[in-house]
């Protein structure tokens, strides 16, 4: 009787160990902040554009329309920006979107060999070398897009792109 | 091409296993045929495993970006030896590495056991490649390491700076050596369970694996610990960091399991303790890996934080660990007439200490779980730190160190406490001993002599049997001499070390009672894979003599990250350490000086446990 205690406790004991473990695997310890970014504005920047020397276009210039802006920050470097290179490419073909690259921390070689294999969604990319305007705009990693309409914010994706936040990007530009 | 060789090669392998436990399972029925088909099979597979971990390790050094895994931790400009050494220092690779050290161990095994019987040979073999199996599918399923990347990149993300250090590009392969060791004792372990195996013969025999393992972890460790000394640039050599804690719980079940093993050699008792702690060094060894590997706690060792990996491993682990409990609880017959101990005897100091060590591992164990468990149940974060481990572990270190004293002085079964003399002579030394040195210097007065005291005991003690008896029983004289040695050097740093941070400019002058530090200069230099900023450090001590440190700050080209390389000053009684860091937009450099004393005597009594336990492996008299 008493063995039968102790080895139903043993096997207990390891099924909420399980359990516990199962649960903590759920829990990412990635940091994940609060997201109050609704409707803010916009950071103000100057930035390079993207492989061409010397030719800086500010913020203003870029989000310059009332139409919608998908601002992605992307790498060569990223898989995950692989990953949701479809569905960016699927983004381009909408009418009243425009999708604004910013190619961070990147090496010029590897970017553009990337958009030439991949072929290049972007209608304006800026280039950020130094990380700096990633951080203007808060931005947590690579990738992360920030949807825009009148110089706010509405939506921002951290992580990449998937079916769902296609899905959500397309009925709110409707 | 070399990863395709790779990749097709696992898959090889894979097959090998299934054909394995094919006939391992036919030769149940008719025992008469294991012969050289599965031994040359188990060879086929190891062989086919180390073909694509060198296929892996050719895609390195050939910088060959179109596989991911060299893409994500390599770069043309690394030096060769960190190619190479960047094959393990990933996710994917140290999995693979993980497989060939299995692979490894169980065909060593079977050309090694060839006086064993039959069945239980075969039994073990079914239950390696039980874990082989798993092994593989995790590998090729959720972490593959010979993926395609298109368009193949131009350049490599380049290795961690920080793995890019000696001591860590070969901790790696020892330490898993050590880990994964431990799964030939678990299998072995589990058959000779249900096959009702274990004897003294049976330990005699697992003897030798059980130190291969635990010889391979000590170095293992040690080498880690000196790269944290060296590298992590905080002078201390151990932070009780979760990572650190996951190879330490299967050093201490190891350990007590060798223990354990001793006292069965002599007389049959014990059975269960070995059994269960064969058990828990490698399901901690697995369990290391889960926490570690599946971003549940965080660390340098966290290279994915990828929650399918994490629940393969996971239902694997708690598949073993049932499969173990049921074999353990349906086929293993208690000893427990015959389980008369005598309170002198060496059997039961060993189980005494058997009892601390498991008190250590416990605390440890739930150290390491409690911050996981608390963020389940109430989503609030904690860490659990060094005070933690000290204020429970210290206390019980006093009597630990008291009974592994005198232990060893007693014999098997009956004994009597001879040279009584001796040893009340040796606590009076190590008390007055202990009471001079604390006494003028340290706050922390009772329970610093206490420790030291005892920690001076052990050492006396053991220096007197290296000495009386010589040869004879070098490995545990030497062993237990080296454990003494290194609590005692832990003690004297911990209690001694000093520490000066400040910030200074070049030519500035930081000046105390005892010491000055002239800033002297900086330059800078170019080096294939960084570049790197050198000061150089005047330091006068009361005796006007004058030591020159030259701590470096290395800015890596690839990823680019900024270190802080400490420049070290060793010498038998004390290390002088110093880092530099730079203060942001200013001329100031943060300065960190520390005084270090008998660090190095903490490396070599480590080394010398290490080798108490080889000169056992070698040594013939043990297997008579």
């Amino acid at each position: 009787m008493k063995t039968k205690i102790f080895y139903s406790s043993l096997i207990a004991f390891f099924c909420i160990l399980f359990f516990i473990f199962y649960k903590g695997l759920q829990n990412t310890n990635i940091y994940t902040p609060n997201l109050e970014t609704h409707d803010k504005d916009i950071p103000n920047f100057n930035a390079k554009i993207f492989s061409q020397k010397d030719k800086v276009v500010s913020s203003n210039e870029i989000f310059n329309n009332d139409k919608f802006y998908l601002l992605n920050i992307w790498a060569s470097w990223c898989m995950p920006c692989r990953d949701e290179h479809p569905f960016l490419i699927n983004l381009s073909n909408q009418n009243n979107l425009e999708i604004v690259g910013l190619n961070y921390k990147d090496n010029n070689k590897n970017a553009k060999f990337f958009l030439e294999k991949l072929t290049n969604p972007y209608k304006t990319i800026i280039s950020d070398k130094e990380g700096l305007i990633a951080i203007e705009w808060g931005a947590y990693g690579v990738p992360e897009s920030f949807l825009i309409n009148k110089k706010k914010i509405i939506k921002r994706f951290i992580g990449p792109l998937n079916k769902d936040s296609l899905f959500e990007i397309k009925s709110i530009i409707k | 091409m070399a990863s395709l060789i790779g990749f097709y090669s696992l898959i090889f392998g894979l097959c090998l296993s299934l054909i394995i436990v094919f006939f391992s399972i036919k030769n149940f029925r008719n025992s008469s045929i294991f012969d050289k088909k599965i031994i040359s099979l188990t060879f086929f597979q190891f062989f086919f495993v180390s073909l694509s971990f060198f296929g892996l390790i050719f895609s390195f050094i050939n910088s060959d970006f179109s596989n991911e895994t060299v893409f994500n931790h390599s770069h043309t400009t690394k030096p060769l030896f960190y190619k190479i050494s960047g094959t393990w220092g990933n996710h994917e690779g140290s999995l693979l590495l993980w497989l060939l050290v299995l692979t490894l161990f169980i065909f060593l095994f079977l050309l090694k056991t060839k006086k064993q019987t039959k069945q239980y040979r075969n039994l073990t073999l079914l239950i390696q490649q039980i874990i082989i199996i798993g092994f593989f599918i995790f590998l090729i399923k959720t972490s593959s390491p010979f993926n395609y990347i298109f368009p193949v990149p131009m350049e490599g993300l380049g290795l961690n700076p920080i793995l890019q250090d000696p001591a860590l590009a070969i901790h790696p392969p020892i330490l898993y050596l050590g880990y994964v060791g431990s799964s030939i004792i678990f299998s072995s372990t589990l058959a000779a369970t249900s096959l009702n195996y274990i004897s003294k013969e049976w330990a005699k025999h697992i003897k030798k694996w059980v130190l291969v393992s635990w010889i391979f972890l000590t170095l293992g460790i040690l080498l880690g610990s000196i790269w944290a000394y060296y590298e992590l640039g905080w002078g201390g050599f151990w932070f009780w960091d979760p990572v650190e804690n996951v190879s330490l719980m299967p050093w201490l079940a190891l350990t007590t399991l060798f223990h354990c093993i001793l006292i069965l050699e002599k007389r049959l008792i014990l059975t269960s303790w070995v059994i269960i702690l064969s058990i828990s060094t490698f399901t901690l060894s697995m369990c290391g890996t889960f926490l570690v590997r599946s971003g549940i706690l965080n660390s340098v060792h966290t290279f994915a934080n990828d929650p399918e990996r994490g629940l393969f491993i996971l239902i694997f682990l708690f598949g073993l660990i049932f499969l173990s409990i049921f074999i353990f609880l349906f086929f293993h017959k208690s000893d427990e007439k015959n389980y008369n101990f005598f309170w002198l005897s060496k059997e039961t100091s060993i189980l005494i200490n058997n009892w601390f060590m498991m008190y250590f591992l416990t605390v440890i164990l739930i150290g390491t779980l409690y911050p996981i468990f608390l963020e389940v149940i109430s989503s609030e974060k904690i860490s659990v730190g060094p005070p933690f481990y000290n204020k429970l572990i210290i206390p019980f270190l006093i009597p630990f160190l008291f009974v592994m004293a005198i232990g060893p002085k007693l014999k098997w079964i009956n004994s009597d406490l001879e040279n009584k003399f001796f040893l009340v002579l040796f606590l009076i030394i190590s008390i007055l001993i202990s009471y001079f040195i604390i006494k003028n210097f340290n706050g922390d007065f009772l329970i610093n002599t206490i420790l030291l005291s005892s920690a001076f005991y052990l050492f006396f003690s053991t220096s007197k049997d290296f000495l009386v008896r010589g040869f004879k029983n070098l490995s545990q004289n030497l062993a237990h001499f080296g454990f003494s040695l290194l609590i005692l050097s832990i003690l004297l740093n911990n209690i001694f070390s000093t520490e000066i941070i400040t910030n200074l400019k070049i030519g500035e002058t930081f000046q105390s009672e005892k010491i000055k530090i002239n800033f002297e200069s900086i330059k800078s230099k170019n080096i294939k894979n960084y570049d790197v900023i050198i000061g150089k450090f005047n330091i006068k001590n009361l005796n006007n003599n004058i030591e020159v440190l030259k701590p470096e700050l290395r800015i890596y080209n690839q990823p680019n990250i900024v270190t802080s390389e400490a420049d070290i000053k060793t010498n038998l009684f004390t290390d002088k350490f110093m880092t530099m860091n730079l203060v942001q937009n200013q001329d100031y450099f943060n300065i960190r000086y520390q005084n270090k004393p008998f660090m190095i005597w903490i490396w070599l009594s480590v080394l010398l446990i290490s080798f108490g336990g080889i000169i056992s492996l070698f040594n013939k008299r043990n297997e008579n």
